[in-house]
C-alpha cells in the first residue's frame, strides 16, 4: 500500500518535468512574448526594455531558461504575472476557491442526480422511464458544453431569473451573512447546472449498465431466494456492487477540476482558475500557464491515487500492485 | 478477447435493420449531402455581406399566385434592429437561379445555385448576422468543416496508434516502453492546455486552409495516444494466441503478421472506435473556434457562428437564430454517438448499453 503510493509519487517527478518543458518549449516557439504589448509603446525607453528582458531571462535560450524557470520553482518561487502584476502563487489562491466551489457544486449535483436516475431506469428496465432517461442522457452527452454555457446565459437574460454571470452582485458587501450567502448560490446555480449536466449522463450510464450487469449474478438470486424484501435486495446486494466502479470516475473530477471548467468559466464570465488560464495562454503569460499546468498535473495525479485507494478501501477484492 | 471478423456486409446490414442505427446513418447522410452540396444549396456564400440588413430575422414563406415567395420586411428602428414585414409585397423565389460562381466539389464551375431570390431583395431562411451575412448559407459551409474534420482527424490518429500501439505490443522492449510513456504523458496533460500551447506555438498568420489543417493535426496529436494503448493491449492478447505462432512458425514477416492477422482481428475495435471518438474532433474544432484561436472569420465554421452569439445584443434581444449553429453541433454529434453505440451492440454484444 505504502509502496504503492510512492511509486505513484515517484512517477509525478518525470511527469512533471516532461510536462513543463513541453509547455515551455511550445510557448517559446510561439512569436513574440508577455513584453510584447509594451515594446510597442514609445515612452518605454530600449535600455528599460533590455533590462526587464535581461531580469526575465529573455535574452537567452529557451532551455537555459527553462533551467532557471526550474530552479525557481525548487526554491519555492513559480515567477511573477506580468499581466496581473503579482506572484503567481498568490494569483492562482484567489482563482481557486471559486473554481473548486463551483467544481463541487456541480460534482454534488451530478452525483445527487444521477444515482436515484440510474438506479430507477435499470430496476424498471424498458419502461418509458428507462427510455426517457436514456433519451436525456444521449442529449446531454450530444451538447457542447459551451453551447449549453450559452443557452444557459440565453435562459438568464430572457427571463431575468438568474444572474448573467460573475461570482456575486456589486453590491455583494452590503449584504448580511446570509444574503452574502444566497447571493453566491444564486451566481452558482445555471454554471453548477451546466457543469454538471454532463456528469449527471455519464454517471447515469454507468451505474445503469453496471446495476444490469450485477442483478443478474447469482448473490442476487439468492439473496431472493432466501426471501429478502426486494429493496433490500436492491439497495445492499445490487447498488454497493454496481457503485463500485463510479468511484473509479471520482479520480478524474479531481483531474478536470483545472480545465474542465475552462469554457464554462468563459462563457458564464465566471472569475475561476479556467478563465484565468484561457487569458494567460492568449496573453503569454508563461508563468502563470506552467504554474497552473503543474497543479493540474499534480491534480491528476492525486486524484487517480485518491480514486485507487478508495476503490481498494470499499472493495476488499481490489489488491493495490506493490510493484 | 474475442475476435470477430468484421464481415462488412453483415454488419452494414444489422445497423440499417435497427431503428437506432437507421436513425443514425439517415441524419448522417443527409448531414454530409448537405456539406457536400453546400455551395449549391446555399443562396449566398459565406463572406456574403449586407451592411444595410443587420441581425434580420428568419423570413417567413407564403404562397402567392406566382408561387412560393418571401415576405419583405422594412427596418423599423435600426437601433434595436428591429424589422417588421411590409403587408402585401413579397419577392417570388426562384429556382436554380445564377447567382455567384463556385466551383462544386472544388472541381466543375458552376453558377447554378438552389433557390434565391430577385438580387436586391434577400431570402434569410434562418436569418443574418451583425454583418448580414446568411445564417443558412453559413450553416451550410460550417458543416463542410465540422464534418470533414472529425473524418480527417480520426483517420490520422487512428493510423498513428495503430502503426505505434501495434508495434509496441507486438514487438515490445524499449520502443514499447517509449511509446506507453509518451502516451501517458500526452494523456496527462489537460487536453485543453496542450491544444491552446500548440495552437499558440504556430503562429496565426495563417490562411484559414493552413489553419484547419493545423487544427485537424493537433486534435490528432492528442487523440492517438487512447487508439494507441487500446491497440497494444489488443495486439498483446493476439500475440499470445497460436494462430500467431502458426504464422511465425510459417515463416511470414513481421510486418506482414500485422497487416494480415492482427490487422483483421482489430477493424471491429477500430469501426467503434472511429464512430464514437468523432465527435470529440467535432467538439474539439468547435471549442477552438469558439475561443477564436480556430477556424478564423471570413470563413465559416459552427465554433466560430456560435462565438458571434455571444455578444448581449444577441441575448436582449432574441435573435435566437444565431444559436442554430448549436444545434447543428448538437444533431451532428449526436448522430455519431447513436451510430457508434449501435455498432458496438452489433459487432461486440458483451460491451451492449443500449436496449438489453
Amino acid at each position: 500500500m505504502v509502496l504503492f503510493v510512492l511509486r505513484r509519487l515517484l512517477f509525478l517527478i518525470p511527469l512533471l518535468l516532461g510536462v513543463t518543458l513541453l509547455v515551455f518549449f511550445l510557448m517559446s516557439l510561439t512569436p513574440g512574448n508577455f513584453l510584447t504589448p509594451i515594446k510597442a509603446q514609445r515612452d518605454i525607453s530600449p535600455e528599460f526594455l533590455a533590462a526587464l528582458e535581461k531580469s526575465f531571462g529573455l535574452d537567452r535560450p529557451w532551455y537555459t531558461r527553462y533551467l532557471l524557470w526550474l530552479r525557481n520553482v525548487l526554491h519555492g518561487d513559480f515567477g511573477y504575472s506580468w499581466t496581473y502584476k503579482v506572484a503567481v502563487v498568490d494569483l492562482l489562491w484567489q482563482r481557486v476557491p471559486a473554481t473548486l466551489l463551483l467544481n463541487l457544486t456541480s460534482f454534488a449535483f451530478a452525483w445527487a442526480v444521477a444515482i436515484p436516475l440510474g438506479v430507477l431506469a435499470a430496476v424498471h428496465r424498458n419502461s418509458w422511464w428507462d427510455r426517457l432517461t436514456t433519451l436525456f442522457a444521449y442529449a446531454s452527452l450530444s451538447i457542447p458544453e459551451f453551447f449549453l454555457a450559452l443557452l444557459a446565459v440565453y435562459f438568464a437574460a430572457r427571463t431575468g431569473w438568474f444572474p448573467l454571470g460573475g461570482l456575486m452582485s456589486i453590491e455583494h458587501e452590503f449584504f448580511s451573512p446570509i444574503g452574502k450567502i444566497l447571493d453566491i448560490a444564486h451566481h452558482l446555480v445555471l454554471p453548477t447546472l451546466v457543469l454538471g449536466l454532463g456528469g449527471v449522463a455519464t454517471l447515469m450510464r454507468i451505474l445503469r449498465a453496471n446495476f444490469l450487469d450485477v442483478i443478474r449474478a447469482e448473490y442476487v438470486t439468492a439473496a431472493r431466494a432466501k426471501g429478502l424484501p426486494e429493496h433490500v435486495v436492491i439497495w445492499r446486494h445490487v447498488f454497493r456492487n454496481a457503485v463500485n466502479p463510479l468511484l473509479s470516475t471520482l479520480g478524474y473530477v479531481v483531474a478536470g477540476l483545472l480545465s474542465g471548467s475552462l469554457l464554462v468559466e468563459n462563457v458564464m464570465s465566471y472569475p475561476g482558475l479556467g478563465q484565468l488560464i484561457y487569458s494567460a495562454f492568449i496573453r503569454q503569460d508563461q508563468f502563470v500557464v506552467l504554474a497552473s499546468v503543474v497543479l493540474s498535473c499534480i491534480l491528476l495525479v492525486l486524484g487517480n491515487l485518491f480514486s485507487d485507494i478508495l476503490l481498494a478501501w470499499i472493495d476488499p477484492r481490489v489488491r493495490l500492485p506493490a510493484r | 478477447m474475442k475476435a470477430i471478423p468484421a464481415k462488412r456486409s453483415g454488419v452494414w446490414h444489422q445497423v440499417v435493420s435497427r431503428p437506432r442505427g437507421a436513425l443514425a446513418l439517415a441524419i448522417l447522410g443527409f448531414l454530409y449531402f448537405c456539406a457536400l452540396f453546400a455551395p449549391f444549396l446555399a443562396p449566398y456564400g459565406p463572406g456574403d455581406q449586407d451592411l444595410r440588413r443587420t441581425y434580420h430575422p428568419p423570413t417567413s414563406l407564403t404562397w402567392t399566385r406566382r408561387g412560393l415567395a418571401v415576405r419583405l420586411y422594412e427596418n423599423a428602428d435600426p437601433s434595436q434592429a428591429l424589422y417588421r414585414p411590409i403587408p402585401g409585397r413579397t419577392a417570388v423565389i426562384r429556382w436554380l437561379p445564377i447567382g455567384h460562381p463556385y466551383r462544386l466539389f472544388g472541381l466543375f464551375p458552376c453558377r447554378r445555385h438552389l433557390f434565391g431570390v430577385e438580387p436586391p431583395q434577400k431570402v434569410y431562411l434562418l436569418g443574418s448576422d451583425s454583418i448580414g451575412r446568411d445564417v443558412f448559407s453559413r450553416l451550410l459551409y460550417g458543416a463542410q468543416v465540422s464534418l470533414s474534420i472529425g473524418l480527417i482527424g480520426i483517420s490520422i490518429s487512428l493510423g498513428v496508434g495503430l502503426v505505434a500501439g501495434g508495434l509496441a505490443g507486438y514487438f515490445g522492449g524499449w520502443f514499447d516502453s517509449v511509446v506507453m510513456r509518451t502516451t501517458e504523458l500526452l494523456m496527462a496533460i489537460p487536453g485543453l492546455y496542450l491544444l491552446l500551447a500548440l495552437r499558440g506555438a504556430f503562429a496565426s498568420q495563417f490562411g484559414s486552409g493552413e489553419v484547419y489543417l493545423l487544427i485537424v493535426i493537433i486534435l490528432s496529436f492528442l487523440g492517438w495516444s487512447g487508439a494507441a494503448r487500446v491497440v497494444r493491449g489488443l495486439a498483446l492478447s493476439l500475440r499470445a494466441q497460436t494462430f500467431v505462432d502458426a504464422a511465425i512458425v510459417t515463416g511470414l514477416s513481421p510486418w506482414r503478421i500485422l497487416w494480415r492477422h492482427l490487422l483483421p482481428n482489430l477493424a471491429s475495435y477500430l469501426l467503434i472506435a472511429a464512430a464514437l471518438s468523432i465527435p470529440g474532433y467535432i467538439l474539439g474544432e468547435a471549442a477552438l473556434s469558439f475561443l477564436g484561436i480556430g477556424i478564423q472569420e471570413p470563413s465559416a465554421s459552427w465554433g466560430l457562428m456560435l462565438a458571434q452569439a455571444q455578444e448581449m445584443k444577441v441575448f436582449m434581444c432574441n435573435f435566437w437564430w444565431l444559436l442554430t449553429p448549436g444545434a447543428a453541433v448538437f444533431v451532428t454529434v449526436a448522430a455519431f454517438n447513436l451510430l457508434g453505440d449501435t455498432l458496438r451492440d452489433v459487432i461486440d454484444p458483451h460491451f451492449r448499453t443500449g436496449d438489453r
